[in-house]
C-alpha cells in the first residue's frame, strides 16, 4: 500500500528567499507526524503547502498514492485544524461543523446523522446552538477538531492548534488529541514549536529549521540519537548538556578529557567508540549524570564535581556545575543532599553519549 | 495644616463642579448657533410674505401656513416649468437608490478581493482605486462628459448612475478593504479546506459580517450622491435633473417678489432624506467607523 502522504524535493521560495529547501517525508497509515522546530523554520508553510493553500515551486505532493501537487485544497481529502481556530463568527457551532458537508451538496439527513456523531465523540452537544463567540478557548478548539473529524478525511492537519490554550488546559487537549488519534487510527500531520508536544504526540517527528529538515525519526530516535547539534539543543528540557572535550584514542576505545576552572580537568572513558577527531562536543541528557551515592556498580564512572547551583522542581532537582567553560544540567532525585558551594559525586553515563563534530555539529557516533 | 486638610479637597470639587458648568454652558452656546440657521428655515417656511416683509427674521411666526411647503413641493418655478420640487425629488430618488446600491455591492467585491484574494497587481490596483478618491468633481467633468456621449448616457439618469458609481467605488472599496482586512485569512483558508468556492466564501462568511460597514458605506454614499451638484447639473438636462439643481432653479428663477418661504420650505425638503438617513442608521455609523477586528 501506498504511503498516505509522501513530500518529494519539495522547495518553495518566496521570490528569492528560499522557505523550504528539498524536503522529503513520508508516512504511512495510521501514523502521527509532527513538524516541530522553532517559529520561522517553515513548518507551517509546509503544512499549507501539503494543505494546497500555498503553491510549491518544485517537487511533488502525494496524498494516498494521487498526485495532489497542483490540486486545490478541496479534493485533497484532508481537513485541518488551524491556530486561530478560524470558525466561522456568524454561524452556530452546528453550521460550522456542517458547512463543509452542506457546501459538497450531502444530504441533510446525513448531515445531522454525522454532527451528532462528533458532537458525542468530543462532548458539545450541548454547545451545537451557540455562536462562536459565545464559547471559551478550550471550546472553540473541540469545535474546530469537531469541523475537521466530521469530514472524515484520507489525513488530518493541524496548524499549532494548541497554542492559544493556557498551560492546564493545553496539556488536557494533548490527552485528548492523543486518545483520539488512537481511538480513530487516523493520519494526522501536527505542526507545533513545542517540542514536548511533538514528543508526547508523535510517532515520526521532523526537525525542521530556516526551512530544511533537521532529523526525521521516532520521538525516541529524536531523542536518543540526535543527528545534529541543533536537534540535540532543541529537543528535551532541560536541554542536552553539549561539553567540549578533548578525545585520545587508546587500544580501549575513547578518553574525553574535560576541562575544570578550579579543579584538576576530569576524564571519562567511553569502550564503545571506534575513531573520533580530537576535539568533539560531548553530548549527556540530564538524566544521564546521576547522584553517584544511589548508584552501584563496576562500571560507572565517577568525578567528584561542584555543585554551583540547586533548582528544585517538584518532582526532580536540577543541579548545575560548570564543565568544560560551559553550564551542565544534572536531574537529580527531589530529595537529593547536593548543595550550592559543596563538592559532590556524580555518575557519567557514557553508554548514552553522543558525540558532535565540534566544527560541523554532525553526529560522530 | 488642619485648615488646608480640610478645604483643600472642598475648594479641588468646587472648581471641577465650576469647570463642569463652563463647559455645558459652552457647548449649549456652539449648539445654539449652529441650530440658528435651521431654526430661521424652519420658521421662514412657515410663515407668509407679509410677516416676512414687516417682522424680524428671529421671531416666531404669528399664524402658521404651510402654503410655502406646498408651493416648493408642487408648484414653485423652475425656470419655466412650475411643477415644484416633486419630479425632481423622484429623479433624485432614481438616481441615488441604484447608484447607492451598485456602488456598494462593487466596494464590497473588491475589497474582499483586495484584502483576502491578493494577486501580484492587487496592491498597485488598490492604490489606484484610492488615488481616485482625490480626484476633484471638476477634472473629471470633461472627459466624463466624452464618455457618455460616446455611450450614449448623456443627459439621462442612467448616465448620472453609472458617473455616481464610478466615482463612488474608490471609497467604497476603501471603507471594506479596511473592513475585511481585519477579518483573520485563517478564515478564508478553513473555508476553501472545507470546499467553499469564492463566492461561497463570501456570501456565507464575509456578507454576514459586513452590516456594520455596509451602513456607513450607504450612508456615506447616499450623503455624496443625494447633496451631489456638479454632475447633476452637469451632465442631466430638463426632465432628468435631479433635486439639488432644480432647488437652485427655484431660489435663482424668481419673478418679481422674492418669496423666502418658498425657498426656505424647498431646501428643507431638499435635505430631509439625508438627515433621516443619519438618523436611523446613525448609530451603526459610528459603531461601524469604528468597528475593526472580529473575535471569532
Amino acid at each position: 500500500m501506498s504511503p498516505i502522504l509522501e513530500i518529494k524535493n519539495l522547495n518553495k521560495n518566496y521570490g528569492p528567499t528560499n522557505i523550504l529547501n528539498d524536503v522529503n517525508a513520508s508516512i504511512e497509515d495510521g501514523e502521527f507526524l509532527v513538524l516541530v522546530g522553532p517559529s520561522g523554520c517553515g513548518k507551517s508553510t509546509l503544512l499549507n503547502c501539503i494543505a494546497g493553500l500555498e503553491p510549491i515551486t518544485s517537487g511533488t505532493i502525494r496524498i494516498s498514492g494521487r498526485d495532489m501537487t497542483h490540486v486545490s485544497p478541496k479534493d485533497r481529502d484532508i481537513a485541518m485544524v488551524f491556530q486561530s481556530y478560524a470558525l466561522y463568527p456568524t454561524m452556530s457551532v452546528a453550521k460550522n461543523i456542517t458547512f463543509g458537508m452542506k457546501v459538497r451538496g450531502i444530504e441533510k439527513a446525513e448531515q445531522d446523522v454525522k454532527l451528532a456523531e462528533v458532537a458525542h465523540l468530543l462532548q458539545i452537544e450541548t454547545l451545537l446552538d451557540r455562536r462562536p463567540a459565545q464559547l471559551s478557548g478550550g471550546q472553540r478548539q473541540r469545535v474546530a477538531m469537531g469541523r475537521a473529524l466530521v469530514r472524515n478525511p484520507k489525513l488530518f492537519l493541524f496548524d499549532e492548534p494548541l497554542s492559544n490554550l493556557d498551560a492546564k488546559l493545553r496539556v488536557e487537549m494533548r490527552t485528548e488529541i492523543k486518545k483520539l488519534h488512537q481511538n480513530l487510527g487516523a493520519s494526522m500531520v501536527y505542526v507545533t514549536h513545542d517540542q514536548i508536544e511533538a514528543m508526547t504526540l508523535a510517532t515520526k517527528i521532523v526537525v525542521m529549521k530556516g526551512g530544511m529538515v533537521q532529523q526525521i525519526g521516532s520521538p525516541a530516535e529524536i531523542y536518543m540519537r540526535p543527528a545534529n547539534l541543533f536537534v540535540a539543543d532543541f529537543m528535551g528540557s532541560p536541554a542536552m548538556n553539549l561539553i567540549p572535550a578533548r578525545v585520545t584514542m587508546n587500544g580501549k576505545g575513547a578518553s574525553f578529557t574535560i576541562t575544570r576552572s578550579a579543579a584538576p580537568p576530569m576524564v571519562l572513558h567511553d569502550e564503545n567508540i571506534k575513531s573520533l577527531p580530537d576535539n568533539v562536543l560531548l553530548g549527556l541528557r540530564p538524566e544521564d549524570i546521576g547522584d553517584a551515592s544511589l548508584r552501584k556498580g563496576r562500571k560507572l564512572q565517577i568525578s567528584n564535581c561542584h555543585v554551583d547551583v540547586v533548582e528544585p522542581a517538584g518532582a526532580d532537582t536540577y543541579v548545575l556545575m560548570t564543565l568544560g567553560g560551559v553550564e551542565v544540567t544534572a536531574r537529580l532525585q527531589a530529595e537529593t543532599a547536593a548543595q550550592r558551594g559543596a563538592n559532590m559525586e556524580f555518575t557519567f553515563n557514557m553508554a548514552k553519549a553522543s558525540y558532535f563534530d565540534a566544527n560541523t555539529g554532525e553526529r560522530l557516533n | 495644616m488642619t485648615n488646608s486638610l480640610i478645604t483643600n479637597p472642598l475648594r479641588k470639587m468646587m472648581k471641577r463642579l465650576v469647570l463642569r458648568w463652563l463647559l455645558y454652558l459652552l457647548l449649549c452656546t456652539f449648539a445654539l448657533y449652529y441650530m440658528m440657521p435651521l431654526f430661521v428655515m424652519i420658521t421662514t417656511s412657515l410663515k407668509n410674505l407679509e410677516e416676512i416683509r414687516t417682522g424680524s427674521l428671529m421671531s416666531l411666526p404669528r399664524e402658521i401656513t404651510m402654503a410655502a411647503w406646498s408651493t416648493a413641493w408642487s408648484s414653485a418655478c423652475t425656470g419655466i416649468q412650475c411643477e415644484g420640487l416633486r419630479p425632481y425629488f423622484w429623479n433624485s430618488v432614481l438616481l441615488a437608490v441604484p447608484a447607492v446600491l451598485i456602488s456598494t455591492i462593487i466596494g464590497a467585491i473588491n475589497g474582499y478581493v483586495v484584502a483576502q484574494w491578493r494577486f501580484k497587481l492587487s496592491n498597485i490596483l488598490f492604490a489606484l482605486m484610492l488615488f481616485g478618491c482625490f480626484i476633484p468633481f471638476q477634472v473629471v467633468l470633461l472627459p466624463m462628459a466624452r464618455v457618455l456621449g460616446m455611450t450614449g448616457l448623456a443627459g439621462s439618469i442612467s448616465g448620472l448612475i453609472f458617473v455616481h458609481v464610478i466615482y463612488g467605488i474608490g471609497f467604497t472599496t476603501l471603507f471594506f478593504r479596511n473592513y475585511y482586512v481585519t477579518i483573520p485569512a485563517e478564515l478564508v483558508k478553513a473555508a476553501k479546506v472545507d470546499g467553499a468556492s469564492f463566492w461561497r466564501i463570501f456570501f456565507s462568511i464575509f456578507l454576514p459580517l459586513s452590516l456594520p460597514i455596509i451602513v456607513v458605506t450607504v450612508i456615506w454614499q447616499f450623503t455624496q450622491i443625494w447633496n451631489d451638484f456638479l454632475f447633476g447639473v452637469s451632465f442631466s438636462q430638463a426632465g432628468t435633473q435631479p433635486i439639488t439643481v432644480a432647488l437652485n432653479n427655484i431660489v435663482n428663477s424668481t419673478t418679481g417678489v422674492k418669496e423666502y418661504n418658498v425657498d426656505m420650505a424647498a431646501a428643507i425638503i431638499a435635505a430631509l432624506p439625508t438627515l433621516l438617513v443619519y438618523i436611523v442608521a446613525g448609530k451603526y455609523f459610528i459603531r461601524g467607523l469604528t468597528a475593526g477586528s472580529v473575535k471569532g
